[in-house]
């Protein structure tokens, strides 16, 4: 639970003693929060725990930390995950993720990087993807159907939800069987509410977490906009009053966040990352205009706002004539960025390993030159399967090149070759590689075609593999 | 043809539709390729930088493309600055490109999602002008797209390198539209030079000039990158008629 992870995160010696907090409810000392798999719950008495589980350490619930500490984390998923992101309290964050989960790859993929990130941080988190507020908060905490959501799941007062129960009501689906108008009288129009935002018949806005500080510009329209032309000068008008104020606070963007509010209460919204500190407006309205073709004006534009959601520190920068300088890239980067993706535009670094799919991995295309390269004693292939191809060969055993080889259905006689380079498989890496072995060959075959094949295990003992052969590349 | 190159007249003559067609009087800048046999026969002695060129591999390079990306990592290593490298299947290895010249640290890859994207990104890294080369795997090249091409690597002086590739041998075929490009090469690849031992010499290609605006076409064979990027002259064919040896090899 968050109050516990919180306390958690926040000590500097980490102790296995099981945690719990308390709080007062009229002269009773309960239990506010407790740490899973303790087999206690909340709103059990502190006496009832300390009897059922030893060496308890018990600390005071503190709502006002807890909320502030929220809305620190909440600013962080604001800055790596979506646009609109708010609290939940007491202990839940939602956002608003249209527009920004294809940029992790999809739903289910912004649900796992989220919950692991997290989970990597000592957050124990629960995370549901929903068309509306009220049925991912639901489906977070309770899981299974809709329909089948107890009242607790419906955002009560805990009055509400004890009435709800007396009445017998165990579900949402008894709820919408039951009439509305006796339901509105007795419990007020709150239940309603709660139920049609649930099932999106009625609009829940969420009101995104603004912190203080932020940079944000806004503009309100007296007439809603729509028109590609016109989105476009009021990106360039908000854009140069953001700038400026950036520029007094000696500060760039790294990311960029345009919400435009329609007249239908809908948000569109629109993120754009930088690879290094920007506030020129010209480079920040064309990166922000090429995005225009994703917002879907609707009926129109009321209220268009811009905020700089991550600045970083730019400072003016002494440039000299004598050395010429080298040309600055991070224009185009970043333009290419918003265009494919963050991570499909980088640098391939080498990385001290034998095994060749391992001997390479990407850095980030700005990252300072690692001014080394791999050893070249040996001719490397200049394509690389993903997946090496499985072949058909005749071949000596234990280390004679093949005569022939058969690949995708075409035999190949075999003129000229090199090898066997061994590459022993990294024990330390995996179990299943400890005695592994590759026999690697470069061959040549009559019409001078030169692939890179290598046979799986040494030749004479099947312990170090299946004694296959493979096709890895193709040299020039 | 060599004598026709360097006569006077034609030379006015090209700097007159030169002017036609709008180019800058300036003389274009150029990257021999350290070969004399080639550079004889290039247009003012070797690749015109600040151009869009195609490059295609010949018989199953047309799908692995192995032998064009050595040879265009050869031209870009040759050019000062970083190389924007856009491609749609991330298959290239780059301790293979080292080998050819190519230093890790120079490249930038680009992994766009289909052909146009590919396109886009590499006008875009073609229009920005801080780079030195930017190389792009692409299957379908229409004249207007080479044109688009063409013209913002003239406007920013970066050479643009097609790396024509295909998913299909049977597409292939493509390669012969038209397109705005100042060169198209096919690069196959042919047996290497024999050793003395058992193994793998050098690895030797059959260098073929397709099409060159205001030029001669030629097919060559020669000698793959070495670690810097230049090609080589085989021994056995220095001597001899490179045209006759060219066709020996691939008949």
């Amino acid at each position: 639970m968050w109050p516990v992870d919180r306390l958690r995160r926040q000590e500097d010696a980490p102790s296995d003693r099981p945690l719990v907090l308390a709080g007062r409810i009229g002269n009773r000392r309960v239990l506010t929060a407790v740490e899973a798999g303790l087999g206690l719950q909340v709103g059990m008495p502190v006496s009832k725990a300390q009897a059922l589980v030893q060496g308890l350490r018990i600390e005071a619930a503190n709502p006002q930390a807890d909320l502030a500490s929220l809305e620190r984390l909440a600013f962080w998923v604001l800055q790596r995950i979506a646009p609109i992101v708010a609290v939940d309290p007491p202990d839940g964050i939602v956002i608003d993720s249209t527009g920004a989960d294809h940029l992790h790859g999809g739903e289910d993929a912004l649900l796992e990087a989220l919950t692991g990130r997290l989970a990597l941080s000592g957050v124990t988190a629960r995370a549901a993807v929903a068309d509306t507020w009220g049925a991912a908060h639901a489906l977070a905490r309770f899981g299974g159907d809709l329909a089948a959501m107890p009242p607790e799941a419906l955002r009560l007062p805990p009055s509400v939800v004890a009435g709800l129960r007396d009445m017998g009501f165990a579900t949402t689906g008894d709820l919408m069987a039951a009439p509305r108008a006796p339901l509105t009288r007795r419990f007020g129009p709150e239940l309603i509410r709660r139920i049609d935002q649930m099932f999106g018949h009625a609009s829940e806005p969420i009101d995104a977490l603004r912190p203080a500080g932020l940079i944000e510009t806004r503009r309100a329209f007296a007439e809603p906009i729509g028109a590609a032309e016109t989105i476009a000068r009021y990106i360039g008008k908000l854009v140069t009053a953001l700038c400026e104020e950036l520029e007094t606070r000696g500060l760039g963007a790294r990311r960029l966040d345009l919400i435009c509010h329609r007249v239908d209460r809908a948000l569109q919204t629109v993120r754009i990352g930088f690879a290094v500190p920007q506030r020129d407006p010209a480079r920040l309205t064309r990166l922000l205009c090429d995005k225009i073709p994703t917002i879907a004006p609707g009926f129109g534009i009321e209220i268009m706002t811009l905020t700089a959601t991550i600045t970083e520190p730019l400072a003016a920068r002494q440039i000299s004539t004598l050395a010429p300088e080298a040309p600055d890239l991070s224009g185009l980067i970043d333009t290419l960025a918003n265009r494919v993706g963050p991570r499909a535009i980088y640098r391939i670094a080498p990385v001290a390993s034998d095994v060749p799919e391992r001997s390479v991995r990407r850095i980030p295309p700005l990252a300072d030159p690692t001014n080394n390269g791999w050893p070249d004693h040996w001719p490397r292939p200049t394509r690389l399967f993903a997946r090496p191809e499985p072949i058909e060969t005749m071949a000596l055993l234990p280390d004679q090149p093949p005569v022939w080889i058969a690949w995708k259905g075409i035999r190949r006689r075999i003129k000229r070759a090199d090898g066997p380079e061994r590459i022993f498989g990294e024990w330390w890496t995996r179990e299943a590689e400890r005695i592994a072995v590759r026999d690697y060959f470069r061959i040549e075959d009559e019409a001078g075609e030169r692939l890179w094949i290598f046979r799986a295990g040494d030749g004479e003992d099947a312990a170090t593999g299946s004694h296959n052969w493979f096709v890895h590349g193709v040299f020039g | 043809m060599s004598a026709p190159l360097s006569d006077p007249a034609l030379a006015a003559l090209r700097h007159r539709i030169a002017a036609i067609e709008g180019d800058p009087a300036a003389p274009q800048a150029v990257l021999p390729f350290g070969v004399a046999e080639v550079d004889r026969r290039l247009p003012k002695g070797g690749l015109a930088v600040g151009c869009l060129h195609e490059v295609a591999g010949g018989g199953n390079g047309a799908v692995d493309g192995a032998a064009a990306a050595c040879f265009a990592a050869g031209i870009a290593a040759r050019l000062q600055g970083q190389v924007l490298w856009c491609v749609t299947q991330a298959d290239l290895f780059a301790p293979g490109l080292e080998q050819a010249g190519l230093p890790p640290d120079r490249v930038i890859h680009v992994e766009a999602g289909d052909d146009t994207a590919v396109l886009a990104c590499m006008e875009e890294g073609l229009r920005h002008g801080g780079l030195a080369a930017v190389v792009a795997d692409v299957a379908r090249l229409s004249m207007t797209a080479s044109r688009r091409l063409h013209l913002a690597a003239k406007g920013s002086g970066t050479t643009g390198i097609a790396l024509r590739r295909w998913r299909r041998q049977a597409e292939a075929s493509d390669f012969g539209q038209p397109t705005a490009a100042m060169t198209r090469w096919r690069v196959s690849v042919l047996p290497s030079a024999p050793l003395p031992v058992q193994g793998v010499g050098r690895a030797r290609w059959l260098v073929e000039l397709l099409r060159a605006r205001a030029g001669e076409s030629f097919d060559i064979e020669l000698e793959a990158c070495d670690g810097t990027g230049h090609l080589g002259l085989p021994a056995d064919v220095a001597g001899g008629s490179a045209a006759t040896a060219g066709r020996r090899a691939f008949g």
